[in-house]
């Protein structure tokens, strides 16, 4: 089977606390290949890391073997977290369990599919701009994007810093909800996590996994039409019947508009490919990685290096960020898409003042087929437009399962306000009992 | 790397190009790659210069966005500076591809 869909890049184990008691006691964890993974390679997907092996673990692994979870692989990814297919990994395509022509969605596929085909119980993705949520939609599992700080970065391998965050994946909103409690917390490694003491508005005690009760009762959950706008009318059906089962559970809907989210893409993309092009500046052959053997000099030695070590999806966006950032084109690009940013999160900060959460489909269209979208990236970063807007707005965010369509499944996505994690799984799970 | 200052440097045709940046010409995206140290093939420069002006075409729509006021609530993180435990030597140098002396090697300078 594992060979089949090509969930895993490496599969090896690292054992949880046999002591441990709890819901992860016993578990099984796949975790995205960019997470670090003492003794273990950690390749991101890339030709670049093919031998690379991590000193140290992430937070999040070891918190997640602590609580007697034990990692049984790391999973295939878009490389460096970049694309929304899981095609750009240089270790082959990962299909879809589901309908193995199309693709897992990505960039946490492996991640995913592994879930979906019972190979672990529960993984870890990262979510730069949808990478946790499309693949769990794509796939008919629950994806959840934290909000930014409320779970350690430290041994994930950057691509965009202040965009991402480790999600859990799972099959129910429930098991998800269980990952969450244990891998969320500041951290004194990753200076971006935040004490839940210290955030106003947060409840420091929150229990994500106790909050999957389905009690939707007296909830309002707002309804963007621009989200809607675009998206293929089989998804849209879908996404439709469960917000009216919400309210067939209590749940009061109310219509809104978010007119900065039609820039959210444009602003996502940019901010990535900049934040990509000084991050992935690290990746020279000296100290890690591959090296070519150039007879070059230093700058000769490292451009050869990158050519031989980046695929083409990831050379076009470190090749965007420099040119986004070059003098003549930093304030046309990158300042313009800060404000974009910064509207996305004043829209949202608004909304939330009438609303609980904010419901849409995860994807605006159905699982693409292999192969479909490779040539044409803009095509690819399009099926962003949904899930981009948390990452900008920094807030969390859940895909849940809202039926099928053709046979292949539709996820609903749940958008709550700055470290509401609790009141999404609640909603979620609502979605899940109908 | 150890020389980044160039990274942010002109791109070349900022001074022509900055009004109807949707057009890139195959010596832009050479001269880019050569910023940010990626060696391209032939092929991938054709390719790469008509795929770059269809997506800044599409990144034009961010100057419809209205100026918008930034405030975010970023506070400093600070803690003491002491020292604490980090890798060994050896397991700093474990993934390298060339090592002497304990030192890491890199490539000639000139």
């Amino acid at each position: 089977m594992a060979a089949d869909i090509n969930a895993f890049v490496t599969e090896e184990r690292i054992e949880g606390d046999a002591d441990a008691d709890g819901p992860l006691a016993d578990a099984t964890v796949a975790v995205k290949d960019n997470i670090s993974t003492a003794g273990i390679r950690t390749t991101c997907g890339s030709e670049m890391l093919a031998d690379y092996v991590p000193p140290y673990s992430a937070t999040v692994v070891d918190r997640l073997t602590d609580a007697g979870a034990t990692v049984v692989g790391k999973t295939n990814m878009d490389e460096f977290g970049m694309g929304t297919t899981t095609e750009t990994s240089a270790f082959g395509p990962t299909k879809n369990p589901v309908d193995t022509d199309r693709v897992p969605g990505g960039s946490s596929g492996g991640s995913a599919a592994a879930v979906a085909a019972g190979e672990a119980d529960v993984a870890l993705g990262s979510d730069t701009g949808g990478s946790v949520r499309c693949p769990a939609a794509f796939c008919g599992v629950v994806g959840i994007k934290p909000t930014y700080g409320l779970v350690s970065r430290y041994g994930l391998i950057a691509y965009a810093n202040s965009l991402e965050q480790i999600g859990p994946i799972a099959g129910t909103v429930e098991e998800a909800a269980a990952v969450l409690d244990v891998i969320a917390g500041d951290d004194p490694h990753d200076g971006t996590t935040r004490d839940l003491r210290e955030v106003e508005g947060a409840d420091p005690d929150a229990g994500y996994a106790a909050a999957a009760d389905g009690d939707v009762d007296g909830m309002t959950i707002g309804v963007p039409t621009e989200l809607f706008e675009g998206a293929d009318e089989r998804v849209v059906e879908a996404v439709e019947a469960a917000i009216a089962d919400l309210e067939a559970q209590g749940a009061e809907t109310t219509e809104i508009s978010l007119p900065s989210v039609e820039h959210a893409v444009q602003a996502y993309y940019v901010i990535a490919m900049a934040e990509a092009s000084s991050n992935l500046a690290r990746f020279d052959g000296v100290r890690y990685g591959h090296r070519s053997e150039s007879d070059g000099n230093w700058n000769e030695s490292f451009a050869e290096t990158r050519e031989e070590g980046f695929g083409a999806e990831v050379k076009r966006r470190i090749l965007l960020g420099t040119y986004a950032l070059s003098a003549g084109y930093h304030d046309k690009y990158y300042e313009k898409a800060q404000d974009a940013r910064a509207w996305v999160r004043q829209d949202f900060e608004d909304a939330f003042e009438d609303v609980d959460a904010i419901a849409s489909p995860t994807m605006p269209v159905l699982p693409f087929e292999l192969g479909e979208s490779l040539d044409d990236p803009l095509r690819m970063y399009l099926a962003d437009a949904n899930t981009t807007p948390a990452n900008l707005a920094n807030l969390p965010a859940i895909s849940v399962p809202a039926g099928e369509a053709d046979g292949l499944p539709v996820g609903l996505q749940l958008v709550g306000p700055k470290f509401g994690e609790e009141t999404i799984v609640r909603a979620a799970s609502a979605v899940e009992e109908r | 790397m150890s020389d980044t200052s160039e990274s942010t440097d002109d791109a070349g045709a900022a001074s022509d190009g900055a009004d109807d940046a949707a057009a890139v010409d195959t010596e832009e995206v050479r001269h880019v790659a050569d910023l940010a140290r990626v060696r391209l093939a032939d092929d991938e420069v054709d390719e790469f210069a008509a795929q770059f002006g269809d997506i800044l075409e599409y990144f034009e729509a961010l100057d419809e966005v209205p100026e918008v006021e930034r405030e975010e609530e970023l506070v400093n993180v600070m803690r003491p500076d002491e020292v604490e435990e980090g890798l060994s030597q050896e397991e700093a140098l474990a993934n390298a591809e060339e090592t002497e002396d304990g030192f890491f090697v890199g490539p000639k300078v000139s």
